[in-house]
């Protein structure tokens, strides 16, 4: 699967790479605690989806596709009880969810770190021959830095993602005192939509990241756990 | 493959699930958080509430009307009763021909208010969005005589900071910030899309104000008082956040 790069190197040879410092405190902290946070907002938001499961003002449905129009969410997959709990759990949860993507967002400005993180236009070549390799039209691996194209693509896509569903929530908190936010998302009825499908792309990259994790750089969960690195990627650009 | 992989040692596992376990159990079984953290949930809205009063809410920030075009039809406009979902009718008036708002509590000048003199007073319509806590919206046209002008006629004293609504449905109450009762579109409304207030939407008497939640506007009025201490209210008590603004 992998071969060492360095053949030469083989005098007291360790047959294991260098532990590496890959993550950060602060990044490793802001993961999981985005993980606990995540799963009690989508728990809850499920539950008050439940109180009313369909979109648009009453009597004028919205023309776009909801295949779960009208389906009651299952029971384990709620949190709150009732509408006023999963209400409360919720407004609960955002403060430490967005404190942790603003803590996240904050830290990669600062740390300079969102220059291994960040899609750029320059990504998209390579972006496209790591796509290649993965459907094995090409042979070796892409040279990559601390991660290659398309995770950056899926780790920018998934902050704009977690900014998106939390302007939408506020849209939808307070329609009337941020109107001007409500109808950027085109309106309270919409903002509640968009904020339904971004639980779903939450879910969605969730499952993928960590199939992915596990199959291709399984060393990284012990990295953002540990911080320590022992895996075949660079962790420097 | 000759390496070993470290990356998912046992002890990393046992990290790990000390993170996701209280999360996925938290998740779990639709739990609602337990006799314990049932109060702190509650005790943390308020700090949600004091956001939105005194962040997010002004006096001055009109929520938006709608042509008479955009009106749900009327047999769309839901409308619940306490009443109403315990017995199958809606509640009556106590009294018929003697129905009065009762306008007391911490004020100079208590009064009793007949339908006839509340209607007199200089009225207000708009046509607005209706927000549920459930979360649906609906369109409708309300008028009726704004809640500071009944205000400044019983003339509240220093001390009143909020006002509490009563209603003739089984007990039904909601208590208000001032400042949100004194917003220009919350009113007392007596007519719905250009008719007498129907019997499902609160009749002869409701609050209405596109500034606040559907459960925090009082139908089937009774009484308002004001008061020093915070009133709770029928769904509040139950742990609906009691600001309910939007």
């Amino acid at each position: 699967m992998t071969t060492d790069p360095e053949p030469g190197s083989d005098v007291v040879a360790s047959p294991q790479r260098p532990l590496v410092k890959r993550y950060a405190g602060v990044v490793r902290l802001t993961h999981w605690l985005n993980a606990v946070f995540l799963v009690g907002m989508i728990a809850s938001g499920l539950q008050i989806y439940n109180a009313y499961a369909h979109f648009g003002v009453r009597g004028q449905p919205l023309p776009l596709p909801n295949p779960l129009d009208g389906t009651s969410m299952p029971h384990w997959a709620r949190l709150g009880g009732w509408l006023a709990g999963g209400l409360n759990w919720h407004f609960l949860l955002a403060w430490p969810f967005v404190i942790t993507g603003v803590v996240y967002l904050g830290f990669l400005v600062l740390s300079g770190e969102w220059r291994s993180l960040v899609f750029r236009p320059r990504d998209i070549g390579p972006a496209v021959q790591m796509q290649l390799y993965y459907l094995r039209l090409r042979k070796e691996h892409p040279p990559q830095g601390k991660h290659n194209a398309l995770q950056k693509a899926a780790y920018t896509f998934i902050v704009v993602l977690g900014a998106i569903a939390a302007l939408s929530g506020f849209a939808i908190y307070k329609p009337v005192q941020l109107a001007w936010l409500t109808s950027l998302f085109g309106g309270y009825e919409l903002a509640r939509y968009w904020h339904f499908v971004a639980v779903w792309l939450f879910v969605g990259f969730t499952l993928l990241h960590v199939a992915l994790v596990l199959l291709v750089d399984p060393a990284s969960l012990r990295g953002m756990i540990t911080g320590w690195y022992r895996g075949r990627f660079p962790s420097h650009d | 493959m000759t390496e070993a992989r470290p990356g998912l040692s046992r002890r990393d596992l046992l990290r790990l699930g000390a993170v996701a376990g209280p999360a996925a159990l938290a998740a779990a079984c639709g739990w609602d958080g337990g006799p314990a953290l049932e109060p702190k949930l509650r005790a943390f809205s308020r700090i949600n509430d004091w956001v939105g009063e005194k962040i997010l809410f002004s006096p001055s920030r009109m929520a938006k009307e709608y042509p008479l075009s955009a009106r749900t039809p009327m047999q769309n406009f839901p409308s619940y009763s306490i009443t109403y979902n315990d017995s199958g009718s809606f509640p009556s008036v106590p009294g018929p021909g003697t129905w009065t708002l009762n306008v007391s509590g911490l004020v100079r000048k208590p009064v009793r208010l007949t339908l006839k003199e509340i209607a007199a007073l200089p009225r207000t319509t708009y046509t607005v969005k209706h927000h549920c806590v459930e979360g649906w919206t609906a369109i409708a046209t309300w008028t009726g005589v704004p809640v500071s002008t009944i205000v400044a006629m019983v003339e509240p004293m220093p001390q009143a900071r909020f006002l509490r609504f009563d209603s003739f449905d089984s007990g039904y109450y909601n208590g208000w910030d001032l400042a949100s009762a004194m917003h220009p579109q919350t009113i007392l409304a007596y007519a719905y899309n250009d008719r007498p207030l129907m019997m499902n939407h609160g009749a002869p008497l409701r609050l209405y104000s596109p500034i606040k939640l559907g459960y925090k506007m009082t139908k089937y009025l009774s009484a308002m008082s004001f008061t020093r201490d915070r009133p709770g209210g029928y769904w509040e008590d139950q742990g609906y956040p009691w600001l309910g603004g939007v």
